[in-house]
Order: structure tokens, then C-alpha cells, then sequence
């Protein structure tokens, strides 16, 4: 069967996101002054062939730990549909 | 014999040719190191250079540890071989988890090309032991993502086993602890921010850089006559 799943990383608690703190700033100088916690990620989407939703997950999991995220300074969410 | 330094060369690396021509000026004999090779060709230390192996594609360094070539610098760093890591090089090193942490986004997002000053910390590593602790070099950085991060276990440990190889006097990117350059465990293996290479001659502006690369011949040439 065919899973799409959708990881998205972040960056660990802690870990310093120059990009969100960045747009932080900038977000009041356009009015928005009510904004905080703004943390920048990103989102990778790809198609699994497994042979149930689980086994999907734990494959995709497993492509996190190994390449698609650096678990020194990311965290990740695996979705599948 | 002079002594063999290998440079390692990715698809996107681009300082290559900058770190033989400094290696060769010192006397030692370098010679690049294909990355889809899976061998380290029998050479006495190996570098990898700056620029952008594999584009940087996904993060710094990521695609590139998948690379033949890596398994092998991988298995002579274990077996006690010197490796330096130069910038996109040592982003690469700790990809390959041969050193803790990550190099991350600058903190002010931006690109940074200036010749920054730096501290010797220890001289205990294959990079530095031609050098004094406390040395001031001033030598070139060039990169986007030399922000280096790791958790605090991580960095307790670095800072009591003496690991933090060199500081930033004036932290140009946010690093953690001032931190331009550490090294591993076994202290054979080390990774730094600034260019060397780029500091080599006094017509660069600097030849700060060439204690490094003394240090790391000598550590090669010992290697050589060990291995002999």
C-alpha cells in the first residue's frame, strides 16, 4: 500500500533558530506586535510502499534518525495518511 | 619521502586545490582523494576541504557522510589516521558523527567572509601541536553555517576533556562557548570554522595558518614512520 508521509522538523528546545528569531523581529515592523515563539522548520512529503500504516511510520522514522533529520539539533514529526 | 596528505573532493567542494597548494608549499606531497572512491589510498592524513559536497543539499554535510570515500576516512580516523575537517569539512565530520555537535545558521543570518582572530586552546591534537596554547592566529572564515551547537552534556564534556581546539576571540556567529574548532576523543580528529589555507602566505594578508598545517604534517609524518 501507498502511505504519504509527512515529516516535519524542527528545531530542539534550546537549540538557537536564527531564521525564526529573525522574523521575529521583523514581524512588528509591520504592526504585528502580538507575535512570539516564531520557530522556522521545514516540511519534506514523500510516498512509502508498506504493507500497513505502521510499518510505514517506523521506516520513515528510521530515514529521520539516519539522514533526513540531525537529531543533535532537530526534532521531527512523522504524519502518515 | 614527503609526507602524503589526501584531500577529499565532493561533488561542490571548492577549496581543494587552495589546501594542496598550501600542503605542498610546507614540504608535505598532497593529493586529492575522489569521494566515490571507497579508499584513503594508503596517505599519511587526510583533509576535507571547504565548499558545498553535494550542494548541501537537506543540511550541510548530510549526503556527503553517505559518500564511498567517507567509509574510508571513517575507518582511518578510528584506526588513529589525523583528519582535519575545514569548514564545509568539518560540518561533514560531525554529519559523520566522527565529531559531536552540528554547525548550524549563523545567528545574525548572515554570510560572513572575514578574517577573524582566533585562540589556541590546546595543543594537544594534530593541528596544534606545533602551536602554543594561548596563540593568537588570525585567519579567514567564509561560511553561512559555522554556528556550532550541541547539548550541554556535549559541551560539559568537550570543555572537561580539553576538546574545544580553538576559540573565537570576537564570536563572529553565535556559537555555542566561542567555539571555531574542536576535536575528538582520541584528539586525531578535528574540525575548525576558519581556512587555514587562506592564511598561508603573507601575501593573503596572513600566514597564521601555517602552525596548523606544520602541526598537522608533523602528526602525518609521525604516522608515517608508525605505520612504516
Amino acid at each position: 500500500m501507498r502511505f504519504v508521509a509527512r515529516i516535519d522538523v524542527s528545531h530542539l528546545p534550546g537549540v538557537l533558530d536564527p531564521q525564526g528569531a529573525t522574523v521575529e523581529r521583523a514581524l512588528p515592523a509591520l504592526g504585528y506586535h502580538n507575535v512570539e515563539e516564531v520557530s522556522i522548520g521545514k516540511t519534506i512529503r514523500l510516498v512509502v510502499d508498506a504493507t500497513d500504516a505502521e510499518a510505514a511510520r517506523q521506516q520513515v522514522k528510521e530515514m529521520c534518525e539516519r539522514l533526513l533529520a540531525n537529531p543533535v539539533i532537530e526534532a521531527y514529526e512523522v504524519t502518515i495518511t | 619521502m614527503n609526507t602524503r596528505v589526501g584531500v577529499v573532493l565532493f561533488p561542490g567542494t571548492n577549496c581543494e586545490l587552495d589546501v594542496v597548494d598550501a600542503i605542498d608549499g610546507r614540504g608535505g606531497s598532497a593529493e586529492v582523494l575522489w569521494h566515490g572512491d571507497d579508499t584513503t589510498k594508503g596517505v599519511d592524513a587526510v583533509i576535507i576541504p571547504g565548499g558545498f559536497a553535494h550542494g548541501d543539499y537537506l543540511r550541510t554535510g548530510a549526503i556527503a557522510r553517505f559518500s564511498p570515500v567517507m567509509q574510508a576516512v571513517t575507518s582511518y580516523a578510528r584506526a588513529g589516521g589525523p583528519v582535519v575537517g575545514i569548514c564545509n569539512g568539518f560540518q561533514v565530520l560531525c554529519e559523520a558523527h566522527l565529531l559531536p555537535g552540528a554547525l548550524q545558521k549563523n545567528a545574525g543570518l548572515k554570510f560572513l567572509c572575514e578574517t577573524v582572530e582566533l585562540r589556541v586552546e590546546t595543543t594537544s591534537t594534530v593541528l596544534t601541536n606545533r602551536a602554543e596554547a594561548g596563540d593568537r592566529l588570525r585567519i579567514p572564515i567564509n561560511h553561512f553555517e559555522g554556528n556550532f551547537a550541541c547539548d550541554e552534556r556535549t559541551l560539559a564534556r568537550l570543555r572537561a576533556d580539553d576538546r574545544v581546539v580553538l576559540r573565537y576571540m570576537n564570536n563572529p556567529n553565535g556559537s555555542l562557548d566561542d567555539i571555531a574548532g574542536i576535536c575528538n576523543e582520541a584528539r586525531n580528529v578535528v574540525g575548525l570554522m576558519p581556512h587555514p589555507e587562506r592564511a598561508s602566505s603573507t601575501l593573503l594578508g596572513s600566514a597564521d595558518g601555517l602552525v596548523l598545517l606544520d602541526s598537522l604534517l608533523a602528526a602525518a609524518g609521525q604516522r608515517a614512520t608508525m605505520t612504516a
